[in-house]
């Protein structure tokens, strides 16, 4: 077993479904980065950041009826008795990590973000992380500080907004080379 | 055929079985994906600067490069990507978990099955449903064959690309009979929704058995083609050899996952190291190669093939005695009803109306479930708040990786090698842009 309170900026450890998701100051993400990389942490499979702007709240999802819906446990309820539990901050940052050995194991380091609140890149603890960080800069609008070439990945470069929030509007864009424009 | 030497069972803390193929590391420093040119270069004007892509025949797709030329030489390489950006994750935040099978298949389209398996296998584990031990080998049995579908699209084409045109015609006469297997079983020859949350959406034709039996035994005959084309072959040795090299702790670093991983000398398969559907109950061995160049990545996919038939044939033998067993899991809150029901049961239209509209509910939670798909580690995180829809979902992409790599594989390279190294680490574009 690992100790995980050892880790810089160690905030707490869930386990759920299985996996185990230790949370991290944010100010201290890249030094638990380097930790876990000296604890044998040598891959680094993902970054993904997920907005939980209007989450618990009715009708962000998209769902028409409940705020949360009902509880699987016990079919044919209906409405609010199971609120999701409600998050630190509106961003989550997760770290998705693996360490080659037998067995394997898998951790996701966890950081909460405000919006625009800035983190600190681990392009230089793992290289991979460049265009992983780019990605979510670019769909999520982290700023990731330290970041050798922090610029768009997939969208256009003079693209406005982050696709991926959750209030970024959808639908109604003028269609490029059309009559409707 | 030649396959590779077993590797080392042994319990291990580093995966690396052979020696780097340079010492230090040639990542660049500046920017890990960007190749900068040398600035006692940057002064002369030798530089030439072109853009490769994104529409030019050897990208597979709409991959772009802006190349600085010295002479023949490569010595400044930038790869931009996103022109196939398609905004897969934002739809499905908007679709049912019901509907939202259809989009990963999309998102790697050669190595089709397994992508939609990683998502399948992401929102059982979230829903903690139990699969019938039929759906859970037909699965195993119809990725291995899209895997050798995806290695027969990636021979065709790189061996296209740097000649060898005669290949293409082989491999496509294969994944020919490949598609038709498909077809029978799921009505479908690519993007089939064959793997539903819960089983199979059918059960399997018996016509499947014999046809996939005779592929099988034509299948190894097939790749001794290939390597009588190819592996003799003193321009595709020449040009594969040495060629685009990258050492096992650069190929970590850049989270190359894979062929290209094993072929850097990791061996690092996670069918065999975190064993998912019934890889843990197969027989097969982990090619792996320790030169890192293009031509071990071609050797990696070629082993590969030869062993993906073999579990394929493991598969069948075990599907045949399972005649009559079911396909799906019956828990009608979750899967669809049986269609024949619905014409007199009263509770079976009520569900196969609630799912189709609403869609079911999945436990509020996150998970990030991985698979070895053809190209490497795909990964899947989901966000659910316990309602119809997920609420964020993400694919960790193994092309995307795998392009991460071209500044450093790209070293000292002329352009000629660039065209052979690009095809080498076997990129989609749709899995790459989502």
């Amino acid at each position: 077993m690992i100790d995980w309170s050892g880790y810089p900026g160690f905030v707490e450890v869930k386990k759920a479904f299985g996996e185990t998701t230790v949370t991290i100051e944010t100010s201290r993400i890249r030094e638990a980065c380097e930790h876990a990389r000296a604890e044998g942490f040598s891959f680094l499979a993902d970054i993904v950041a997920t907005d939980y702007l209007g989450w618990g709240h009715k009708g962000v999802s998209g769902y028409i009826g409940t705020a949360s819906g009902r509880d699987l446990n016990h079919p044919s309820t209906q409405g609010y008795q199971a609120l999701p539990q409600l998050k630190p901050k509106r961003f989550s940052l997760s770290y998705h990590l693996l360490a080659m050995r037998q067995p394997p194991v898998r951790v996701r380091l966890q950081c909460w973000l405000d919006e625009d609140e800035p983190v600190e890149s681990v392009v230089s603890v793992w290289p991979t992380a460049d265009w992983h960080e780019r990605e979510q800069f670019d769909l999520m609008g982290i700023p990731f500080v330290g970041h050798p070439n922090l610029v768009r990945l997939l969208m256009p470069d003079d693209w406005e907004g982050h696709p991926l929030r959750k209030d970024y509007p959808i639908g109604g864009e003028p269609v490029r080379f059309s009559d409707a424009e | 055929m030649t396959i590779a030497p077993e590797t080392p069972k042994r319990m291990r803390d580093w995966p690396v079985v052979f020696p780097p193929a340079y010492e230090g590391s040639r990542i660049p420093t500046r920017v890990p994906t960007i190749l900068d040119v040398p600035a006692e270069l940057l002064a002369s004007d030798d530089i030439l600067q072109i853009n490769f892509g994104p529409n030019h025949p050897s990208t597979h797709g709409v991959l772009r490069l802006i190349i600085d030329l010295d002479g023949e030489q490569v010595v400044g390489l930038n790869a931009v990507i996103g022109y196939l950006h398609t905004g897969f994750e934002k739809t499905m935040e908007h679709k049912t978990w019901w509907k939202c099978v259809t989009y990963p298949e999309r998102i790697d389209y050669v190595g089709y099955q397994n992508a939609e398996l990683v998502f399948v296998l992401a929102v059982e584990k979230l829903l903690e449903l139990e699969v019938p031990d039929k759906a859970t080998w037909m699965r195993t049995l119809l990725c291995e064959l899209n895997r050798i579908h995806s290695h027969l699209v990636f021979l065709g084409t790189s061996a296209l690309e740097l000649g060898a045109i005669s290949m293409f015609w082989y491999t496509f006469r294969e994944r020919e009979t490949i598609l038709d297997l498909y077809e029978m079983v799921t009505g479908a020859r690519m993007h089939t929704r064959y793997f539903q949350i819960g089983g199979l959406a059918e059960d399997i034709p018996p016509g499947f058995f014999p046809d996939c039996h005779k592929f099988v035994e034509w299948m190894p005959r097939a790749l001794d083609d290939y390597l009588a084309l190819l592996d003799r072959n003193l321009i595709w040795l020449e040009r594969t050899k040495g060629v685009g090299l990258l050492s096992p702790d650069d190929a970590i670093a850049l989270g190359q996952t894979g062929p290209n991983l094993r072929a850097s000398g990791v061996d690092w398969d996670l069918r065999r190291d975190q064993p998912y559907l019934a890889y843990d109950q197969v027989d097969f061995r982990v090619p792996c190669y320790p030169n890192g160049d293009v031509y071990d990545r071609y050797r990696v996919r070629m082993d590969e093939m030869a062993e993906s038939v073999r579990i394929v044939d493991q598969c069948l033998r075990r599907l045949e005695r399972m005649e009559g067993k079911p396909w799906i899991a019956d828990d009608r809150k979750v899967v669809l009803p049986p269609r024949e029901e619905l014409h007199t049961s009263m509770e079976s239209l009520i569900h196969h109306f609630k799912i189709v509209t609403e869609g079911f509910r999945v436990p509020e939670g996150e998970i990030y479930v991985a698979v070895e798909s053809p190209r490497g580690e795909s990964g899947c995180y989901l966000v659910s708040d316990g309602g119809p829809k997920p609420w964020r979902v993400h694919f960790r992409a193994p092309s995307f990786a795998a392009l991460e790599a071209t500044a450093t594989c790209t070293h000292g390279a002329l352009i000629a090698d660039l065209i052979a190294i690009v095809g080498s680490l076997d990129a989609v574009m749709g899995d790459t842009d989502r």
